[in-house]
Parts: structure tokens; C-alpha cells; sequence
């Protein structure tokens, strides 16, 4: 049983969107913050009270893409392993793609998605709904439904609408509701039966490339959508320096336009497919590293408003086969962190801008509560315990499935504990489930 | 050697012992017959290639080993069996090598790290087919001796090609210089970080050529628009009667097979003095008892 006030002591709180950072003591009660403070808080009789020293106290972290799998794939993942592998990550918000089986084109589906993380009672599960009816990219679907059932985004992830008359139409239809339009950009005659990024390794390996082109030119085509429609386009996981130049330049001229990156194509490259290792496939693929430093200096500068890890969980049977069948996609929710805060160690983004990348940027992205710890803000928090080295073990993931990349790398920075609504979800290694 | 998955990463000296030992199997080495005596050599061909097959079977044979051979049709896999579950069951049944033949490039890496024998490339999709580089080397040295200051030019799809992937790290390897030539839309991008000179201008570089090496061309890519037609590929890239009169008078002309004749070369051409193609049929199989002799010892 979780008391109803907390007060977290002499973190160190940062807090992008109101420019906060330096210690502070948090209250928290009734699920919401009450009270952030440079001298001590008294601690009221009732309050269970949180030593924070030494550790940062963060806005809680949001995935604006994930993969949860249920229903249709739940041997891969389900609601409730995906809400424990996202508060083990510090996320107490999860974007759910509606790439599942049956398709979330429907309230039903999104009702049902909605009841299983009711049950897992662990972070917020946000739904997004289908652009097209089962993903076919050819009738809308029935996107006012979606609203009103809670879906907070709609989009047709892991395939582009390559109709641009219908992509035309979802971006003017969705301005009613004022709903972001998230968009999987990819020109599936520019990518073929490429399975990694074109370049000097593909060839090497003999596998078939895949060119950035397939990416930007439909970020270009998207953007154009925009200018005329005046929607909201968020463009998945940008991979690449074409695609940055683009959106850096729509957001000079005012478009309402956001964009996501995973912490994989920040950090690797396409040499990362080494030996065909099946890990290193996702879709788009690892990039060059000129593209992975063109995503860093977005990252920094704001043209990518925050980082979402594509969580897809895949099991062996997806994985360890050749490298031209197997299935795109990489765990992400429990090394996301440590990755980002690698890359804040190598210079690329300072820690307030890391921070507010995994929060205030993607709650804005959307318009969902929390991403910040004013007063009044859900007590949605994620304490950092900032040099603890660990190595990642995929074997010992919350998550149902193993396939990462970053199986055996040291990463410095951990989560200690997640608060989701004032109520601790994770601590120590453990999930907090409220079994009642 | 464990394995031979590729040319990439193989020293100059062990491209070099594999070349000799080729030459003593192709002198009718005495003591061969017994070297995989009672031992089981496994071909799996997920993909048709008769004549790669037969030569790696014949080489088998005259190590003295049974071979077993598995394909496609009527297989498992058709019944949806993975290949690593194929591999680790044929494995069971206790062979000392398995040479795999796959459309998927990678497949015998992944294999290889699973099964405890010997895993041979017979070719991978569009990566590497190190015995055809190999027997390919063995016929120019049988010819030239050394390879210094040699140009080989390779013409063709080089984009899907895997004897060409080979030939150039067995060739550089080796210190000849590689030319690629083929359209621009079947250049891959990066070649030249694999040491080769590129160019899509056949009749510049033609004169430069030691050896000229033809890629067989597929039709598919024509559908697949990589070039407009066969006609046109073979006006430009198509080692002709009027090209072949520009090559040095002791250029060697080569193909790995099978022939299209007249698209990427002449029939008068394939038969001319210049060939050596059926020089490189028949040192396949000694170069292959070289390779079951190193990676099964």
C-alpha cells in the first residue's frame, strides 16, 4: 500500500520546462506535486519520506513508440512484461502502436489494449490508432472513433501510406481533432527488398541496401502534405541527415511539425550488422555515421523534439534465422537511458536537454500531462541513481524478449526508482505490481 | 582453418598454401584417397547449382569420403523447418564438413556458429563464393605465376555478384590490381574501400586487362530495371569479337558459368584463344579437395 504523500529529499531535480536544476525537496500528494522546494520541507506526519541525495529526480520519462504486442503476439510481449520493462527503463508513459494483431483500427481494440493496462496498473498506456483500416494503406479509419475511445495519436507505424491522396486526406481529416499524424517514412520503391543501409558494408556483406533517400523523400513529400493541410506531422524514428535538414527547415517556417529518434540510431552505425548479426536489423536501418552525428546535432538543437526507443520486441524464432528473413526491430525500453546518457557523456547533448528529450519534449509532442514537476503536475517521476555502472543482460530484461544489440555493453546511470501518479511502480530492480 | 566462410580476412599465405595444395591434387596427389577416409562430407544446396555441387562431390570423393547430398526439393525446409534446425540435424547424423549453398547471404556464417564441423561456402547469396575465387586465382597463377603488377578487370553485375565479391579480395590479396566495370546502377556504392578501381567506361579500361573476367547476367534485373534490356547491356558491357581484338594479345578471358552467350560474351570469344573457362571447370576440383583437406584436418 502506497501512502498518499511523499516526499522525495534533496535531489537533485531537473526540470527542463521550467528551467529547473539544482537540489530540491518534492511533495508529493494525492498523485500530483504539491510542492518543489530549494530549502527542506517539513515532512508531514503522513508523508513517506525519500532520500534523494546524490541521485537526480526527473519528470517521468514518455516513449512515444513502443510495441507491446498484445493483442495477437503475446508471446513476444504483453501489456503488462512491456509496462514492467518500461518503469524498470524510468518511463511512466508508453506510446502503444496499433500494429498488433488484430490491428488497432477500432474501440474495441483500443478499449481492450486500455483494460490490459488498467490491469498491469504499472505506467499510463496511451494508445495510438491506425491511419488505415487493418494497416492496408487504402480507406481511412475511423479516426473520430479512435478520439473519443483516447487515442492520443494516429499512424500507420512499421509502413508508410504510400497513397499520397489518402496521406493528404488523414492529415486534413485529423485537424478536427487536432491530432498529431505520426508517419513511418519510407518509400517502399526506394527501400525494395533492402534489408540495412546502403553503403560501403552492405556491399561488403552482399546484402541489399537500403538508400536514406527511401527515408527523406518521403519527409519531403510529408512536409509538403503539411504545408498545405496545416496538421500535425510527427515522423518516427529519423535515422538520417536528410530527413534532419528537412524538418529543422519546416520547423523555421512554423510548420507543426515533431519528430522522434531511438537511442539505436544515435548510437550505432550500419557496421553494427558485423557479422550479420540479426540484432542490428530494424527498420530504417542502422545509418552511416555522418547520419548518426546529423541525428545528435538534432537531438541538441531541437529539430528532434524527443527520444523514443521503437521498443519491438521479437523472439528466437524472428531472430536466428538468415539475415534477409529476419524480422525488423530491437528491445529498447530498459537501455534507453544509458544510451542517452552515453551520449550526453560524449558531448552530444547536455543533460538538461537529454532530460527534457525523454520528457517535457515528448509530452509536448502530443499533448500529454506530465513530462514536468511543477505543482499540479501528475507525480510522474523517475529518480536516477547517475554513476552506477551496469552491464546490460538481456537475459535478466522485464521484457519478454531479448533481441538487443546492447547485450553485454557498460552503461553508467540507472533507474532507482519510478513513480507513477504518486505511487511507486519500480524500485531496487523490482516492479511494484498492485495486485488487488 | 575452421571454416571457409569467405576470402575477406584470409591472409595472403593461407590463399597461398590453399593454391598449393590445389596444385599437388591437380598432379594426382598419392596420399589423397585417404585423408577423409570414412568420413561423411554433407552438401546442402538450398539453392540449384549443379556444377558446384558435382565439383565439391567429385573432391570429396577423391579424399576418400562419402558424400550426402541434400537439396531443396522435397526437403524440410519446404515444410518450413528453419535452417539452423536443418543444419544442427544434419550435423547429428555425424558429418566432418557441411558445404552450404544459400540465397541468403550470411547463411553459412550463421550456421557456422552453431554446428560443431566444418562449414564450407559454396556460395551466398550475393556476399561470397570463395572456392570459384580460389579455383579463379589457381588458373591465372597456373598461368602467370605471380600476380604483381596484374590487372584483372571484372565486367558485369557486379551488385549481385558473389564470384565478384570473392575475386576481388582473393585478387587484392594476392597484389594483382582489380578493375570492376558494369552499369552504374550495378555498382554498389563502397567498392573502392574494398580496394577496387570502378568504372562503367568498359572500352577505356579494356587495354589495361591481364585478365578479363565476365559475370553471367541475369534476366531478372532487366524486369527489375537495372538496365533497359539484354541487347543494350551487351552493346556496352558485352565482351564482343570487336572488343576482344583491343585486349593484349596474352589477355586471359574467364567465367564462372554458366554462360550467357552472346549477351555478356561473344561465343567466338568464349571459345577463342584467349579463354581459359574450361581451365577453370577442371581446376575447380582440386582446388575444392584443397579446401575439404585444410578445414576437415
Amino acid at each position: 500500500m502506497n501512502p498518499t504523500t511523499v516526499l522525495l529529499r534533496r535531489g537533485r531535480v531537473i526540470d527542463p520546462r521550467h528551467g529547473v536544476d539544482g537540489v530540491r525537496d518534492v511533495l508529493v500528494r494525492d498523485g500530483v506535486v504539491a510542492e518543489v522546494s530549494e530549502a527542506p520541507i517539513q515532512a508531514p506526519p503522513d508523508a513517506q519520506v525519500v532520500d534523494a541525495q546524490g541521485r537526480w529526480v526527473l519528470p517521468g520519462f514518455i516513449d512515444l513508440h513502443v510495441h507491446l504486442r498484445e493483442p495477437g503476439e503475446e508471446g513476444k510481449e504483453t501489456v503488462l512484461t512491456g509496462s514492467r520493462a518500461a518503469v524498470a527503463g524510468g518511463f511512466t508513459a508508453v506510446v502503444a502502436m496499433p500494429n498488433t494483431k488484430p490491428v488497432n483500427d477500432s474501440v474495441l481494440i483500443t478499449e481492450y489494449v486500455k483494460a490490459k493496462a488498467r490491469e498491469a496498473g504499472l505506467c499510463r498506456v496511451y494508445l495510438a490508432g491506425a491511419i488505415t483500416k487493418g494497416l492496408q494503406g487504402e480507406e481511412m479509419a475511423e479516426m473520430g472513433a479512435l478520439v473519443a475511445a483516447g487515442c492520443v495519436c494516429i499512424t500507420d507505424d512499421g509502413r508508410p501510406v504510400m497513397n499520397a491522396g489518402l496521406m493528404r486526406r488523414a492529415l486534413q481529416y485529423a485537424t478536427q481533432f487536432d491530432l498529431p499524424v505520426m508517419v513511418h517514412e519510407e518509400d517502399l520503391t526506394l527501400s525494395g527488398k533492402g534489408v540495412m543501409h546502403e553503403g560501403a558494408t552492405s556491399t561488403r556483406l552482399g546484402l541489399i541496401g537500403i538508400p536514406p533517400s527511401a527515408e527523406v523523400a518521403m519527409v519531403a513529400r510529408d512536409l509538403v502534405l503539411l504545408e498545405e493541410t496545416r496538421g500535425r506531422l510527427h515522423v518516427a524514428h529519423v535515422s538520417c541527415e536528410g530527413s534532419v535538414r528537412l524538418i529543422r527547415e519546416a520547423k523555421r517556417r512554423g510548420l507543426r511539425v515533431t519528430a522522434e529518434a531511438t537511442p539505436h540510431h544515435f548510437t550505432l552505425e550500419d557496421e553494427a550488422v558485423g557479422d550479420y548479426d540479426t540484432h542490428a536489423r530494424m527498420n530504417p536501418p542502422l545509418r552511416s555515421r555522418q547520419d548518426v552525428l546529423a541525428v545528435r546535432e538534432a537531438l541538441a538543437d531541437g529539430t528532434i523534439d524527443a527520444i523514443a526507443t521503437d521498443h519491438a520486441p521479437h523472439g528466437v524464432l524472428e531472430k536466428q534465422v538468415e539475415f534477409d528473413k529476419a524480422w525488423n526491430g530491437v528491445v529498447g525500453l530498459e537501455t534507453a537511458l544509458g544510451l542517452t546518457l552515453a551520449a550526453v557523456r560524449e558531448g552530444a547533448l547536455s543533460l538538461t536537454r537529454a532530460v527534457a528529450l525523454l520528457s517535457d519534449g515528448p509530452a509536448r509532442a502530443f499533448g500529454l500531462p506530465g513530462g514536468h514537476l511543477a505543482v499540479g503536475a501528475p507525480a510522474d517521476i523517475t529518480v536516477v541513481e547517475p554513476d552506477v555502472e551496469w552491464t546490460v543482460d538481456a537475459t535478466r530484461f522485464f521484457s519478454r524478449s531479448r533481441n538487443t544489440p546492447f547485450h553485454g555493453r557498460r552503461l553508467t546511470g540507472r533507474v532507482a526508482q519510478t513513480w507513477v501518479g504518486g505511487r511507486l511502480v519500480f524500485e531496487n530492480g523490482q516492479t511494484k505490481e498492485s495486485r488487488s | 582453418m575452421r571454416h571457409l566462410l569467405g576470402i575477406e580476412g584470409l591472409r595472403r599465405s593461407e590463399i597461398e598454401a590453399l593454391l598449393d595444395r590445389a596444385e599437388a591434387h591437380l598432379h594426382g596427389s598419392p596420399d589423397a584417397s585417404h585423408v577423409l577416409r570414412g568420413k561423411v562430407v554433407a552438401n546442402l544446396f538450398f539453392e540449384d547449382s549443379t556444377r558446384t555441387r558435382t565439383s565439391f562431390e567429385m573432391a570429396a570423393h577423391a579424399l576418400g569420403a562419402e558424400v550426402l547430398n541434400w537439396t531443396m526439393a522435397g526437403s524440410s525446409v519446404s515444410k518450413g523447418e528453419t535452417l539452423l534446425d536443418t543444419a544442427r540435424n544434419i550435423e547429428a547424423t555425424g558429418p566432418v564438413a557441411l558445404i552450404i549453398r544459400h540465397r541468403s547471404s550470411g547463411a553459412p556464417h550463421l550456421v557456422a556458429r552453431h554446428v560443431r564441423c566444418a562449414v564450407v561456402n559454396a556460395g551466398d547469396g550475393t556476399h561470397e563464393h570463395p572456392s570459384q575465387a580460389l579455383l579463379d586465382a589457381f588458373t591465372l597463377r597456373r598461368r602467370w605465376g605471380r600476380f604483381d603488377g596484374r590487372t584483372v578487370l571484372i565486367i558485369g553485375d557486379i551488385l549481385h555478384s558473389r564470384v565478384a565479391r570473392s575475386n576481388l579480395h582473393c585478387l587484392t590479396a594476392l597484389g594483382a590490381k582489380v578493375v570492376l566495370c558494369g552499369p552504374p546502377t550495378l555498382l554498389p556504392p563502397g567498392l573502392e574501400s574494398l580496394g577496387a578501381r570502378v568504372t562503367s567506361r568498359l572500352d577505356d579500361v579494356l587495354p589495361e586487362a591481364d585478365a578479363v573476367m565476365c559475370l553471367r547476367v541475369q534476366s531478372e534485373r532487366q524486369s527489375e530495371s537495372f538496365f533497359p534490356s539484354a541487347r543494350e547491356f551487351s552493346r556496352l558491357f558485352g565482351l564482343n569479337a570487336a572488343r576482344a581484338e583491343r585486349l593484349k594479345p596474352e589477355a586471359l578471358v574467364m567465367h564462372p558459368g554458366p554462360m550467357n552467350r552472346g549477351v555478356e560474351i561473344a561465343p567466338a570469344v568464349a571459345d577463342g584463344p584467349h579463354s581459359v573457362i574450361l581451365e577453370q571447370v577442371a581446376h575447380g576440383v582440386a582446388v575444392r579437395r584443397a579446401v575439404l583437406e585444410v578445414v576437415c584436418r
